[in-house]
């Protein structure tokens, strides 16, 4: 069991959570990710670790609650316990010859890219930081970034925030204006990591995307998280979750990640349909 | 009086109609009476062929010859002498071509039902509170083994240790202990509760399990060795193999270990409770002809599927499952397609499985494994429409401890180079056994590995026990 030390809303949708996890806090780099069960009956889930401290033997987690296990984890308070969490899984991050980078997060990917941005700046690369979110109140962890980036560009889908458009159109712009990176780190959706690889391929700028596709145990043994990459089969757990974003194919990809929506949709309805009639669910 | 009916006595199964909808155990054991009287089909041959057949030689001829005497907590008494999972054993052990095919009463007949015996057996204790018992007071000799994987190889070998006085740990990298015990083999074939409490007999000897401990990643192999005097990997072959034919990715395109693991180990049959999703179309397909592949059909047949078809490139002769395992599978419904190979899963326009296309085989010359091997016959291409397709085809050990650890020597398909029998591997204090050497074999094998190594282990420790005191 793993007990959960603080807990704090970063947005209506968006839980930060710091949990007890001594081996997983020792051992975590960025680019790593935990599986998680909420409790006995609930299916095991990637989070990308946000923010290990081996000192204090925690871990942190940030996340939206998208479907039924991300909502029952964060129906969890300080004090709780999670049932199962078994890390830090994946390839760390290689950064290896970077000079000047620019870390790209979509949304909650932000959270995954915060590490990265950390790392980098600790080995004394510079870092451009462009977050891409919704709308003003969705913004999460612009504090931070700023603490371990050059500059951090936001960008709103309505321009609630100053700057309306895409994280490719604030990347569009740098690299013309001379920004000269050489490596690209994007983490978010699929589609924006799509585009940004687009873009950046144009200009032949090396960059790394963090893949999270659904898996289930996480150590190589399904294969259900598989992703072509450059035309081979890899499984995101093992050879990944970071992979060469000129190579990927996303369309695959975005297909692949809609395998369940069906079932998870349908157990959404019936959680719903059981809090209006007041029952109580497993 | 001895029986000497040609038959085995017959064990109670569900009906195959009924079963192909549910999860519950399809044989049903034997009860007291039948047990006695398929005891008394054993001669209690001197020379006891049989036990020569056993990987991890249980005193067959001794046990049954109690069970004939009604004395059956002595019978499983003496199986847990040299087999520390019987009731698993008495499920999914491979008699047939192990103790049953060396017993004197094949030569004219039916051999005696040995693997029927001893899972009544285990059954039998369990029913009567024979497990609660508290296990004999063990000396500690001071030395502390880690076991990697609790499946049946480490769950054998930290059995065999803890007995022998050392302290043993056991690290899984699931949630739950038992390796392909929990998320392979389907429920009906070995019930998960039962599972449980042969690894509670086995803590109840001072073995302790950590889950949720990938070795390779939470700790690695040489740090279990700064702690510990010995490490045995058990980790399995957990690797999936695919085909490598266009269309993989598709969805509804599933290897047989995600397949069986979210069926079994997270409980996806039983989706009132279980959260973890499964997808099931009404034609399904599953390549290969092992147990694997007869287990994921038939899970596939009772999750609603209409028409589950095993297509297997080598003919009925060469199918390499279990003979009781094609018998139930047919007698469920599962259908057969022999000499056939999927050369492309076909997608549709949002990348659903709609089908594959086939070609036939015809069988040529043995191969390496001495099998005929199939050649494709020109010409012969069909399509065969399915909505789900099952990959069934093998797997190899998982690269994780290899690719972390300096000094383990490994052969090219990834299986740990390790010494016949003792399990000893190119580096010191580490052992290895089961499918993480062999590649792909039985539960039985493994356990015959597991035990070996706990041998010798102790040969090599004891020395220092010795000098100590």
């Amino acid at each position: 069991m793993f007990r959960i030390t603080r807990k704090r809303a970063l947005h209506e949708t968006i839980t930060l959570m710091e949990i007890e996890a001594p081996y997983i806090a020792k051992k975590a780099q960025p680019g790593q990710f935990v599986m998680l069960r909420v409790h006995e009956m609930g299916e095991r889930i990637p989070l990308t670790i946000a923010d290990p401290d081996a000192e204090k033997g925690t871990i942190t987690l940030i996340f939206q609650n998208v479907g039924h296990t991300t909502e029952d984890l964060k129906s969890l308070d300080e004090g709780d316990c999670i049932r199962d969490i078994v890390g830090p899984l994946g390839k760390p991050t290689e950064y290896e010859g970077a000079k000047r980078a620019a870390i790209i997060g979509g949304g909650l990917g932000t959270a995954i890219a915060y590490p990265q941005a950390r790392a980098l700046h600790k080995i004394g690369v510079p870092v451009d930081v462009i977050l891409g979110f919704r709308n003003k109140e969705l913004i999460i962890l612009e504090d931070e970034m700023s603490k371990n980036a050059e500059a951090v560009y936001i960008a709103t889908d309505d321009g609630s925030n100053g700057r309306k458009g895409l994280v490719t159109d604030v990347l569009k712009e740098r690299i013309e204006a001379g920004a000269n990176y050489d490596l690209v780190i994007a983490i978010g959706p699929l589609i924006m990591m799509k585009f940004v690889c687009k873009l950046t391929k144009e200009y032949n700028l090396r960059t790394i995307v963090s893949m999270n596709p659904v898996m289930i145990d996480g150590t190589g043994m399904c294969g259900c998280c598989r992703v072509t990459v450059g035309g081979e089969m890899k499984f995101a757990c093992v050879d990944g979750p970071d992979f060469d974003g000129h190579l990927v194919d996303f369309d695959e990809a975005m297909r692949r990640s809609r395998m369940y929506a069906e079932q998870e949709k349908a157990m959404m309805q019936l959680r719903h349909i059981c809090k209006a009639t007041g029952e109580v669910v497993g | 009086m001895k029986n000497m009916s040609l038959e085995k006595t017959k064990m109670p199964e569900q009906a195959p109609e009924i079963r192909n909808r549910n999860f519950t155990e399809v044989a049903l054991g034997y009860t007291s009476e039948q047990a006695v009287e398929e005891a008394a089909r054993c001669l209690g041959c001197k020379n006891q062929p049989c036990v020569a057949g056993c990987p991890v030689n249980v005193r067959i001829p001794e046990f049954i010859g109690k069970i004939a005497d009604g004395d059956f907590t002595g019978a499983y008494d003496s199986i847990r002498e040299t087999n520390a999972l019987p009731a698993i054993c008495g499920r999914v052990c491979p008699q047939e071509t192990q103790c049953e095919q060396l017993c004197v009463r094949g030569k004219k007949g039916e051999s005696v039902a040995i693997g029927r015996l001893e899972r009544f057996a285990a059954d039998f204790a369990m029913k009567n509170g024979v497990l609660d018992k508290e296990p004999p007071k063990i000396e500690r000799n001071g030395k502390r083994a880690a076991i990697v994987g609790s499946g049946p190889a480490g769950l054998t070998c930290a059995g065999d240790l803890a007995r022998l006085g050392y302290e043993v740990t056991v690290y899984e990298a699931l949630h739950t202990p038992g390796g392909v015990l929990v998320y392979g083999i389907p429920e009906f074939r070995l019930p998960k509760a039962l599972v449980r409490d042969e690894i509670g007999s086995i803590e109840k000897l001072g073995v302790k399990i950590e889950t949720n401990m990938v070795i390779g990643r939470v700790l690695s192999l040489d740090e279990l060795l700064e702690t510990y005097d010995a490490v045995f990997i058990g980790s399995g072959a957990g690797l999936p193999s695919f085909m490598k034919i266009p269309g993989e990715n598709c969805n509804g395109v599933f290897s047989a270990n995600e397949f069986l693991t979210r069926v079994n180990l997270m409980k996806a049959y039983d989706r009132e409770n279980a959260e973890t999703p499964i997808v099931v179309g009404e034609s399904v397909a599953v390549m290969g002809g092992g147990n694997v592949a007869m287990d994921a059909a038939r899970c596939a047949k009772r999750l609603g599927a209409k028409n589950v078809t095993i297509v297997y490139r080598r003919g009925e002769k060469e199918l390499p499952a279990r003979l009781e395992e094609i018998h139930h599978a047919k007698e469920e419904g599962i259908e057969f397609m022999f000499l056939t190979a999927p050369v492309e899963i076909v997608g549709d326009e949002n990348g659903w499985v709609k089908g594959m296309n086939c070609i036939r085989m015809e069988l040529g010359e043995p191969d390496a494994s001495g099998r005929r091997r199939p050649v494709v016959i020109e010409g012969s291409e069909f399509f065969l429409p399915v909505q789900t397709a099952i990959i069934a085809i093998g797997q190899t050990p998982n690269p994780l401890i290899a690719r972390t650890t300096e000094g383990l020597s490994i052969q090219k398909w990834g299986g740990i180079i390790a010494d016949e029998p003792t399990g000893k591997t190119s580096k010191a204090r580490v052992y290895a056994g089961g499918d993480a050497v062999t590649g792909a074999a039985t539960v039985i094998l493994a356990m015959g590995a597991g035990k070996d190594a706990a041998k010798a282990i102790d040969e090599e420790l004891k020395w220092s026990i010795e000098l100590k005191k």
